[in-house]
């Protein structure tokens, strides 16, 4: 469950930039994680909910945007499509792949009053 | 709730005997600090000034003003300014969840650097012998006049400090609390108080868990991945994240391999299906089988890490 220390980093992240821009409450967190992220969303919104509590966070929307996994096949030189660390390249079925997308974990946009 | 910091209790972190605190901020200055339990009817005030003001009254934590002055005390949801949800405005903010994490692994190894020492960060899920294996693994390298320190992270006790410190090696206890991993502000705060030897060694016994320390970079040289042949031969299929970042994977207990029928065999290839770089190693942390390998990797590690290139390496990086 480091889901739970993601969240509160994630409210953390929401709470400094809202000081910064004088918001009132926090409607929705967008958020963009990788499908090779190792993120469980349902784990990471129970977290987050926890951890809004009592702050100008509390209530807000989450807003999950995922990003597929992509790599770079060593074998036959082409960028693919992955869902997992485990897949082979699905073009050659070589295992030389560098994943090169859908790792991230990130806060893009905030709704804000 | 710390008003220096905003840390909320779930996040405090105790390394044993104090209850001092380091954050990293957001532009990397480290604040080190302690705070006395807070009452439940009090809370804190972060006044413009910086100062921080804890008090109580009636109407609990409710937001309000504090001595006059708006202090950036936060609404609740329902609370308006004659302002309706047709105004709601949006905020491009674009950050890494992780970046604070990675700010305190950077400034983590660039002092590891500094001092010239070699960290390992030791992962496996529970009970597969990290604390075993680290106990023979420093009575190996003692005796030859390197300096050793360790890190023991654990959820409650401190028991696996008390097998290091029985080998005459220091060490210092981070206990996570609810927290399932080690975070790079946590070693920070151990090395407060257990600074990496010079020239020497650091070894990081992580907590007990194969999902959550995969994503924590702590500032280490090398991962380590300890499993053992009790578990199932299909672990790294199961845990891909953490195989997927080891530069060695420790198989231990292989004292036990006749007995229970395991298949090492299957177990090395799912390793190298999800890591093929791996260095893959059989060790036995009760009888010693296998050591001298394990030490030899160790050395080489530990070694190359000294190495004029590596140290210019990190010094880019730093720089
Ligand atoms: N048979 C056998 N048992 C081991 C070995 N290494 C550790 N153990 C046992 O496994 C249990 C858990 O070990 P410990 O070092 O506390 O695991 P940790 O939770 O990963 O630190 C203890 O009972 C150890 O004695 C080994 O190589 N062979
Ligand atoms: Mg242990
Ligand atoms: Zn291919």
């Amino acid at each position: 469950m480091h889901e739970v220390a993601l969240a509160q980093s994630i409210v953390e992240i929401v709470r400094e930039q809202a000081r910064r821009d004088h918001v009132r409450s926090v409607k929705a967190v967008h958020l963009r994680i990788g499908a090779l992220a190792n993120v469980e969303p349902e784990a990471l919104s129970f977290g987050f909910d926890a951890a809004a509590k009592g702050t100008l966070v509390e209530g807000a929307a989450l807003a999950i945007e995922r990003t597929p996994g992509a790599a770079f096949c060593g074998a036959c030189g082409k960028d693919v499509a992955v869902e997992s660390r485990l897949d082979l390249c699905p073009s050659c079925g070589s295992a030389q792949l560098l994943i090169t997308g859908g790792e991230e974990l990130r806060v893009t946009e905030l709704e804000v009053t | 709730m710390c008003g220096t910091c905003g840390c909320g209790d779930e996040a405090a972190v105790h390394v044993e005997g104090d209850g001092e605190h380091v954050h990293v901020q957001a532009d990397g200055t480290v604040v080190r600090h302690r705070h006395d339990p807070i009452a439940d009817d009090q809370h804190e005030h972060l006044l413009p000034d910086g100062r921080v003001v804890r008090h109580s009254h009636p109407g609990g934590r409710e937001p309000h003003l504090a001595h006059g002055v708006f202090t950036g005390h936060e609404h609740p949801a329902e609370h308006h300014h004659g302002l309706s949800d047709s105004e709601v405005r949006r905020i491009a903010v674009e950050q890494d969840v992780m970046a604070r994490n990675d700010r305190a692994a950077d400034l983590n190894r660039t002092r590891f650097a500094v001092e010239g020492c070699f960290v390992l960060n030791l992962m496996s899920g529970p009970g597969a012998g990290k604390t075993t294996l680290l106990v023979r693994t420093l009575d190996a390298l003692k005796g030859r006049g390197k300096k050793l320190a360790v890190i023991e992270g654990d959820q409650q006790t401190s028991l696996d400090a008390d097998r290091i410190r029985a080998t005459g090696v220091p060490a210092v206890q981070v206990n996570t609390g609810k927290g399932c991993h080690l975070d790079a502000e946590m070693v920070m705060r151990a090395l407060a108080k257990l600074p990496p030897p010079t020239g020497g060694q650091l070894y990081i016994e992580n907590v007990g868990n194969l999902v959550c320390p995969a994503g924590f970079d702590l500032g280490e040289a090398k991962r380590a991945v300890v499993v053992s042949v009790t578990e199932g031969e299909d672990k790294p299929l199961k845990y891909p994240d953490m195989f997927a970042k080891a530069d060695v994977v420790l198989v231990n207990k292989v004292d036990l391999v006749q007995a229970l029928g395991f298949d090492l065999a299957t177990l090395k290839a799912n390793v190298r299906r999800v890591n093929p770089k791996a260095e893959v190693l059989d060790v036995s942390a009760r009888t010693g089988e296998g050591f001298d390998r394990w030490i030899a990797w160790l050395d080489a590690a530990a070694t190359q890490l000294a190495s004029p290139a590596a140290a210019a390496r990190v010094e880019a990086t730093a720089g």
